[in-house]
């Protein structure tokens, strides 16, 4: 910056960095208290170890899953059944809203179909998957497809719906298509509504992907988890729940820079 | 010539519980290169008129002749994409009716260096001031090359300085492009500072209570007529015609 900034402003902007400085400091700390206090409550018996894990047998385990390859493969597999059910129920969501937003009549048509399948908790319809698409992987991204896909609907056909209606009788007075409505304006309108709907279907990717992992799997973090409570590991289940956190905090930090990148001028 | 015509024009809408009438037996004409005002109480129809003028509604009853492809509609607020820049944005017409030929894309970039706009080409709408958006509104109106500008209450959205020194560029900018404008207002000074003729409209359902031809016709620009002697009297004496027609 070439201008010289007044002595307030720059108190204002170091107040500004030391305020942001805290914020991060205590972050950490609160990860590092709890951390410590889990550890010391085990090492001194407090809690039992057995049933609560600590962080230093978490620790091993995870190194003793890298070492041997399990975690990787598992974790890989989580994943890509997670990006998958998130792009297909990203893509169809969006479809089908723009065939809602279309046609007013399907909209009035489907609306209480739609509003039905919201409410319907998805893990009711896995018995149902597991007959019709097997126990593989095809159940687990069609949960997470399942999962995704309606509230990517809504939402999206909310934005839809809520655009301009000046703008849009600009564009009719310029005689423009309803095609050229959806291009021209409502689908560059409402790419911030897309952007917040990625957001949230990252979070119901994988709720899909661990739930179907849950019903039907060999592999992957949820059928890792299942498997350690069986057989009463709370390490391992500990160590896949930290792991599974990790990823889908990437996986949004993915979207959340896309976003800023994309939404700068919407 | 006459360029807009309308004949005993009807508007019926209809709900659930009511109709309602919003224009009725409706008649006037524009000729070329005039500047016309719709002055009307508010919720009296006008902005109705000028969507069944430029066909986004359909009259009830009544005929409507006019070149529907050649008419510019500019409305209350600017309307500009943000996502679009200043160049996307006057160019949006012409897009849309898939004229962008490099004669019709010169002529609205002239259009902007014209009027003082060029330098903000590539920014993006949310840098301009109220009334330089409204001019770049105008533009982008102007770009599809209209034979008829329908304006409605174009500067209702401004406060009162900018709306006074836009109000001059805008009818500089109508006048220097030999355009013929239909302007729809309920602010009598707004009227009597830019219409040759002004066409008085009663309270709903809307019909032509009278119409005004100026005195002020010679005076070339909207704030020279404001500050005219004839300004006062005219004034009183349509605000007499409205007040008459909403009782």
């Amino acid at each position: 910056m070439k201008e010289m900034l007044s002595k307030e402003h720059v108190h204002f902007l170091n107040s500004q960095k030391r305020r942001k400085v805290f914020v991060l400091l205590a972050q950490i700390g609160t990860l590092v208290v709890v951390l410590a206090l889990w550890e010391l409550l085990a090492q001194t018996g407090v809690i039992d170890a057995f049933i609560t894990s600590c962080p230093s047998k978490i620790w091993a385990t995870f190194v003793e899953l890298i070492g041997n390859g399990t975690l990787l493969h598992h974790a890989w597999v989580s994943t890509w059944e997670t990006v998958v059910g998130f792009a297909i129920g990203t893509i169809l969501g969006y479809a089908i809203a723009v065939v809602l937003w279309w046609n007013n009549f399907l909209k009035d048509v489907f609306e209480p179909y739609i509003v039905v399948l919201n409410s319907l908790p998805k893990i009711a319809l896995g018995p149902i998957i597991i007959i019709w698409a097997g126990t593989g992987k095809a159940s687990i991204i069609t949960m997470a497809v399942l999962i995704s896909v309606v509230i990517t609907t809504i939402t999206i056909l909310n934005g839809f719906c809520n655009t301009d209606g000046e703008k849009i009788l600009l564009l009719r007075s310029m005689r423009a298509s309803r095609f050229q409505i959806f291009t021209k304006l409502v689908a560059p309108s409402n790419v911030p509504t897309l952007m917040a709907t990625l957001k949230i279907n990252v979070g119901m990717a994988w709720i899909g992907s661990i739930m179907g992992e849950y019903l039907v799997s060999k592999e992957g973090l949820g059928y890792l988890l299942v498997y350690g409570s069986q057989v009463f590991r709370l390490d391992l289940v500990m160590t896949c729940t930290i792991v599974l956190c990790a990823l889908a905090g990437v996986m949004y930090a993915v979207v959340a820079l896309l976003e800023k990148i994309v939404v700068k001028r919407f | 010539m006459k360029i807009l015509e309308l004949k005993n024009v009807q508007k019926i809408f209809y709900t659930k519980t009511q109709e309602t009438t919003a224009v009725e037996n409706l008649s006037f004409e524009v000729q070329n290169g005039e500047f016309v005002a719709l002055l009307g109480p508010s919720g009296c129809g006008k902005t109705t008129i000028l969507s069944l003028i430029a066909g986004l509604l359909e009259p009830t009853k009544g005929e409507i002749s006019v070149h529907q492809n050649a008419i510019g509609y500019m409305l209350q607020r600017d309307q500009l994409f943000p996502f679009r820049t200043i160049r996307r944005n006057i160019l949006l017409g012409l897009e849309i009716q898939h004229k962008l030929t490099p004669d019709n894309v010169e002529n609205a970039y002239n259009l902007l260096h014209k009027y003082g706009l060029w330098e903000y080409v590539n920014s993006y709408p949310n840098a301009l001031s109220g009334g330089m958006r409204q001019r770049v509104a105008l533009i982008r109106t102007l770009a599809t090359n209209p034979e008829l500008l329908l304006l409605d209450e174009p500067f209702s959205a401004l406060d009162f300085q900018t709306r006074l020194s836009v109000c001059d560029d805008v009818y500089d900018i109508i006048k220097k492009e030999h355009k013929t404008a239909l302007l729809v207002t309920h602010d009598i000074s707004e009227a009597l500072s830019m219409a040759d003729r002004i066409i008085v409209l009663t309270k709903r359902p809307a019909k032509v209570l009278t119409i005004w031809e100026s005195n002020l016709k010679d005076i070339p620009t909207p704030l020279g007529r404001r500050e005219s002697p004839l300004f006062g009297k005219d004034f009183e004496l349509l605000h007499g015609y409205l007040r008459g027609g909403v009782v």
